[in-house]
C-alpha cells in the first residue's frame, strides 16, 4: 500500500517530471524551430535579394535592347511615312499635270469645241450657200420653162396679133399699155407646121389637148359632138400593103434562112422518091429508138436470136440487172460485160443500158 | 383596169402562145396589170403554171416580150414571199439573170425591177437571187447611162443588201460601193433616194463595212444632200448618218469632225413629222460614245432643238426616241446635265412619264432618261419643279442631288427655304432606314433645327384644318 501510494506519488512526481520535461522539450523545440525559422529566413531574404538584383540587371538590359530596337523601328517608319509623302507629293503633281496635258485636256477640248463651232457655223453657212444655189437655180429653170411655155403659146395664137384696123384680143383700146401677150405676139415668129414640137400625150384621153367642145348644142346645122371627135381622131388603119415594109420579102427570106440555119440537126438532103439510096442501110435515129418502156430482151427472154451466127464465139449468160423479177440477181459491171461482147452485143447492149438508164 | 369578177387568168393562157407576137405581147403585159392589182389574181396566175411557159419563152423571144414577162414575175413576186418563192421556183431566176444581160435597157429595168421584188421579202429568197448570179450584172447595170435602170439596179442592190451582213458584203465584194459613191452627185432625186438607202443598208451590219462606205469618200457630199429638195433624199441621207455613226466612237468623231452634227441639228429644224426619227437617232448615238462627243453635240446646239422636237412631235415613237436621245446627252457628268436642264426638259420628260397615255416604251425611255440625268444634275432651278410633282421613285434622285448640293452652296440653301422647297422635303414620307429617310435628314441636317420643326408644325396644321387657311403672317414671322 504504501508502496504503492509512494509508487504513486512517484507516479505524480514523475508525471509532473516528464510534464516539465516535456515542456522544456517543446520550449526548447520552439527557441530552436523559431531560430532556425530566423535563419531561413534570413537566407531567403538574402537569396530574394540577389535574384532580385539579377532580374533587375537583365530585364533592364533586354529592355534597352527592345527599346533600342523600337526606336530604330520608330525611326525606319518615319523616314518611310516621309518619303511616301514626298513621294505622293511628286506623283500628285505629275498625275495632275498628265491627266490635264494628255488625258482630259481641258484647253485643248475647249479649243477643240471652239473649232469645231467655228467648223459648225462654216458647214452651216456652205449648207446655206448651197441651198440658196439650189434654190435660184430650180427657180430660173422654171421661169425658163415657164417663159418657152408662154412663147410657144403665142407662137400658136399667133393669128390673134392686132392690125391697124382691127385691135386683136389683148390690144383692147380700153387699156392704157397693151398686155403683155401682145408684145409677145409681136415679137415672135409663127409657128411652121414641121417645126411644131410633138404634143407629149398625157395618156389621158386626147381630148384634153384641144378644147372642150360644150356639150351644150349650139344653135345651127352642127354636127354631134362625139362625131366630130370620133372622126378627129380615127386612129390610123393602114392597109397591109403599107404597112409592109419595102424590104419585107428580103427580111422574110433572111429570116426563112436564119430558122433552117437554126433548126436544121440533119444535114442529109432530103431526096424523096430516089432509087440512089436505097441499098443504104437505114440508121434509126437515137430518138426513134427509144420507147421509155420495159424492153423485152433481158426481161421476157435473154437468149440471142439469131444463133447460127453467133455459134463460134461465147455465149455468156448473164443479166444487167435489167429484171426487177430477180432482185437478189448479180449486177455485172455493165463496161465489163461490154467489153466482153463482141462489136454487134456491144450496140445492142448499148441499147439496152441506155433504155434502162431512161426507164 | 375595169375587171369582171371570177375572170380567170387561165383564160389569157393560149393567148400566150400565139403565133403572132403581138397578140403575145399584150396577152403577157394584160396578165401583168391583172396580177399587180390584187394578189389574189397573182396566187391564181401562180396556179395557172402559166409561170413556166412565161419563163421559157423569156429566153427566147424579142424585147418586147421579154418586158412584158419580167413585168408580169415582178407583178406576182411583189405581193407575198410565198408568191415569191413560188415565182423563183419555177426557175425565173436565171432567165432574169439573163436577160440583164441583154443590150435594151428597157429590158434590164424590166429584170431588175423583177428581182428587186423577189430579193425584198426575206434573206433566203435575196440569197437565192445572190445564187443566180445577179450581183455583178446589177452592179453593170449600174453604170449604165440610162437613169432608170439605174434607179431600178440601186433599189435591187439595196433590197439585197439589208436583210444580212453576208448578203451585203457579198454586195460590197462586187464593187458596188465606189459606184453608188459615185451617184451620190447624180442630181436626180428618186436615185439619189435609192443610193442612199442602199448605202445606208450596207453599212448598218457591221463596223467594216461601214468603215468601207466611209472610205469611199461619201462625207462631205452626204452633207450637201441633206439640203436636197426632195424630202426622202434628205431622209436616206439622215439615215446613212446615223448608220455610220451607231457603231464607234471614232467614227462618230470623224462625222462630228466633218460638221455633220451641225447639218443634221439644221435639218432637224427644217423637217416635221416622221423623218425626223433618224436625225435623233444620230445625235443620240452620237452623244452616247464618250462625254466629249456628247459636249460636241451640246456646243453644236443640240439641246434646243431636241427640246424643240420634244415639245412639237405628237407620235409617241419619235417622243421616245427624243427622250432616249437628251438622255444620252445629259448622262455624262454635271455640266452636260445642266445643258440638257437648261432647255427645260426634264417637266417635260416627267410629264410622259406619268401620262397614262403614252405607250409603255415612252414611258420606259422618259423614265431611265430622268433618272440617268437626275443623278448628275445640280443645277438647282431645274431641281425644283421636279421636287414638286415628282413621283417616289424619281423623288428619290432629286432628294439625293439636293442633298449634294445644299451641303455646300449657302445661297442655294437660303433659296431653297424661301422657295417652299423645304416645305416640301417635310411632307414627303418616307420609310425609316430607306435611301430616301436618308437623304432627308442630311438635308434637314442642313438647317436648324427649328426651322423644321416649325414646317413641320406648319404641315401638320395644315393636314388638321383644311378647311381653315392659315394667317399669312405666321408663315412669314421666321
Amino acid at each position: 500500500m504504501a508502496r504503492l501510494e509512494w509508487l504513486q506519488r512517484q507516479i505524480e512526481g514523475i508525471k509532473e517530471e516528464h510534464v516539465i520535461e516535456n515542456r522544456e522539450h517543446s520550449a526548447a523545440v520552439r527557441l530552436q524551430s523559431w531560430f532556425r525559422g530566423c535563419q531561413v529566413r534570413a537566407r531567403l531574404r538574402l537569396l530574394h535579394r540577389k535574384a532580385t538584383i539579377i532580374q533587375k540587371v537583365w530585364r533592364g538590359f533586354r529592355a534597352r535592347n527592345q527599346f533600342r530596337q523600337m526606336v530604330k523601328k520608330a525611326y525606319f517608319v518615319m523616314k518611310m511615312n516621309f518619303y511616301n509623302e514626298m513621294a505622293i507629293r511628286i506623283q500628285r503633281r505629275w498625275r495632275g499635270y498628265y491627266v490635264r496635258k494628255y488625258i482630259h485636256n481641258y484647253y485643248a477640248l475647249k479649243r477643240y469645241l471652239e473649232g469645231l463651232t467655228i467648223k459648225n457655223e462654216q458647214v452651216r453657212k456652205d449648207l446655206e450657200e448651197f441651198a440658196e444655189l439650189q434654190r435660184r437655180e430650180m427657180e430660173r429653170l422654171a421661169r425658163e420653162r415657164e417663159g418657152q411655155r408662154k412663147c410657144l403659146q403665142a407662137q400658136r395664137l399667133h393669128f390673134l396679133l392686132s392690125t391697124e384696123q382691127c385691135p386683136g384680143v389683148f390690144n383692147s383700146p380700153y387699156r392704157d399699155f397693151p398686155h403683155e401677150m401682145e408684145l409677145r405676139l409681136r415679137s415672135i415668129k409663127p409657128l411652121l407646121a414641121k417645126n411644131a414640137p410633138l404634143r407629149r400625150d398625157s395618156g389621158g384621153s386626147p381630148a384634153c389637148s384641144l378644147p372642150p367642145v360644150p356639150s351644150k348644142k349650139p344653135q345651127g346645122p352642127f354636127r354631134d359632138p362625139a362625131e366630130v371627135l370620133q372622126q378627129r381622131y380615127r386612129p390610123l388603119e393602114p392597109t397591109l400593103r403599107v404597112a409592109t415594109s419595102i424590104t419585107a420579102l428580103e427580111e422574110a427570106r433572111e429570116e426563112l434562112r436564119r430558122e433552117e440555119w437554126r433548126s436544121r440537126v440533119i444535114d442529109d438532103i432530103f431526096q424523096p422518091f430516089s432509087n440512089a439510096h436505097k441499098n443504104r442501110k437505114y440508121e434509126r435515129t437515137l430518138h426513134g429508138t427509144s420507147s421509155y418502156e420495159q424492153v423485152d430482151y433481158g426481161t421476157k427472154y435473154f437468149r440471142e436470136e439469131n444463133k447460127e451466127k453467133r455459134q463460134g464465139e461465147k455465149l455468156l449468160f448473164f443479166s444487167l440487172g435489167l429484171s426487177q423479177n430477180h432482185p437478189g440477181a448479180r449486177v455485172h459491171s455493165p463496161i465489163h460485160v461490154v467489153q466482153l461482147l463482141g462489136q454487134r452485143e456491144q450496140s445492142t447492149v448499148l441499147t439496152c443500158v441506155t433504155r434502162s438508164r431512161g426507164s | 383596169i375595169q375587171l369582171e369578177v371570177g375572170f380567170r387568168p387561165q383564160s389569157l393562157e393560149p393567148l400566150l402562145l400565139d403565133v403572132v407576137p403581138t397578140i403575145q405581147q399584150t396577152a403577157a403585159l394584160a396578165l401583168g396589170r391583172l396580177a399587180s392589182y390584187n394578189d389574189d389574181l397573182a396566187e391564181a396566175v401562180v396556179k395557172g403554171e402559166i409561170l413556166p411557159q412565161l419563163v421559157y419563152s423569156l429566153a427566147e423571144q424579142n424585147r418586147f416580150y421579154k418586158k412584158a414577162a419580167a413585168f408580169v414575175l415582178r407583178a406576182v413576186a411583189k405581193h407575198s414571199p410565198q408568191l415569191a418563192q413560188a415565182v423563183v421556183d419555177c426557175g425565173a431566176l436565171d432567165a432574169l439573170v439573163v436577160s440583164l444581160e441583154d443590150f435594151d435597157p428597157g429590158v434590164k429595168e424590166a429584170a431588175a425591177w423583177a428581182l428587186d421584188y423577189i430579193a425584198c421579202h426575206n434573206g433566203e429568197l435575196s440569197q437565192a437571187v445572190v445564187d443566180a448570179g445577179a450581183v455583178p450584172l446589177l452592179v453593170l447595170c449600174i453604170q449604165e447611162p440610162e437613169l432608170a435602170v439605174k434607179r431600178i439596179a440601186a433599189s435591187a442592190l439595196n433590197d439585197i443588201a439589208k436583210h444580212s451582213p453576208e448578203l451585203a458584203q457579198t454586195v460590197v465584194d462586187a464593187g458596188a460601193i465606189a459606184h453608188l459613191a459615185q451617184m451620190i452627185l447624180n442630181p436626180d432625186a428618186k436615185l439619189k433616194r435609192q443610193v442612199f438607202s442602199a448605202l445606208s443598208q450596207i453599212s448598218k451590219h457591221s463596223v467594216d463595212l461601214a468603215e468601207m462606205v466611209v472610205e469611199a469618200e461619201v462625207f462631205p457630199a452626204v452633207l450637201t444632200s441633206l439640203k436636197d429638195p426632195d424630202e426622202h433624199v434628205r431622209k436616206n441621207a439622215t439615215t446613212l448618218i446615223r448608220e455610220i455613226a451607231k457603231h464607234t466612237p471614232e467614227l462618230s468623231q470623224m462625222i462630228v469632225n466633218a460638221g455633220g452634227v451641225a447639218a443634221v441639228i439644221d435639218y432637224l429644224g427644217d423637217s416635221r413629222g416622221n423623218v425626223r426619227l433618224s436625225g435623233i437617232m444620230m445625235l443620240g448615238y452620237v452623244a452616247a460614245h464618250s462625254e466629249n462627243l456628247a459636249m460636241a453635240v451640246i456646243v453644236s446646239k443640240g439641246v434646243p432643238q431636241l427640246a424643240i422636237c420634244l415639245a412639237e412631235e405628237t407620235e409617241d415613237h419619235i417622243r421616245s426616241a427624243t427622250a432616249w436621245a437628251l438622255g444620252q446627252i445629259g448622262r455624262h457628268s454635271p455640266e452636260h446635265a445642266r445643258a440638257v436642264a437648261m432647255a427645260n426638259v426634264l417637266p417635260r420628260l416627267l410629264a410622259f412619264y406619268m401620262d397614262a397615255q403614252s405607250s409603255d416604251d415612252l414611258q420606259a425611255k422618259a423614265k431611265k432618261a430622268l433618272k440617268s440625268i437626275l443623278q448628275k444634275c445640280t443645277y438647282v432651278p431645274a431641281l425644283e419643279p421636279l421636287l414638286h410633282e415628282a413621283p417616289s421613285n424619281i423623288l428619290k434622285h432629286v432628294i439625293c442631288q439636293f442633298s449634294k448640293v445644299l451641303l455646300h452652296d449657302s445661297k442655294a440653301r437660303r433659296l431653297f427655304v424661301t422657295s417652299g422647297g423645304l416645305k416640301k422635303v417635310q411632307e414627303i414620307k418616307a420609310e425609316p432606314g430607306s435611301l430616301l429617310q436618308e437623304y432627308i435628314n442630311s438635308i434637314n441636317n442642313c438647317f436648324p433645327e427649328e426651322i423644321c420643326s416649325y414646317l413641320c408644325f406648319l404641315f401638320a396644321l395644315e393636314q388638321l384644318s383644311c378647311f381653315q387657311t392659315l394667317p399669312s403672317n405666321q408663315q412669314e414671322c421666321f
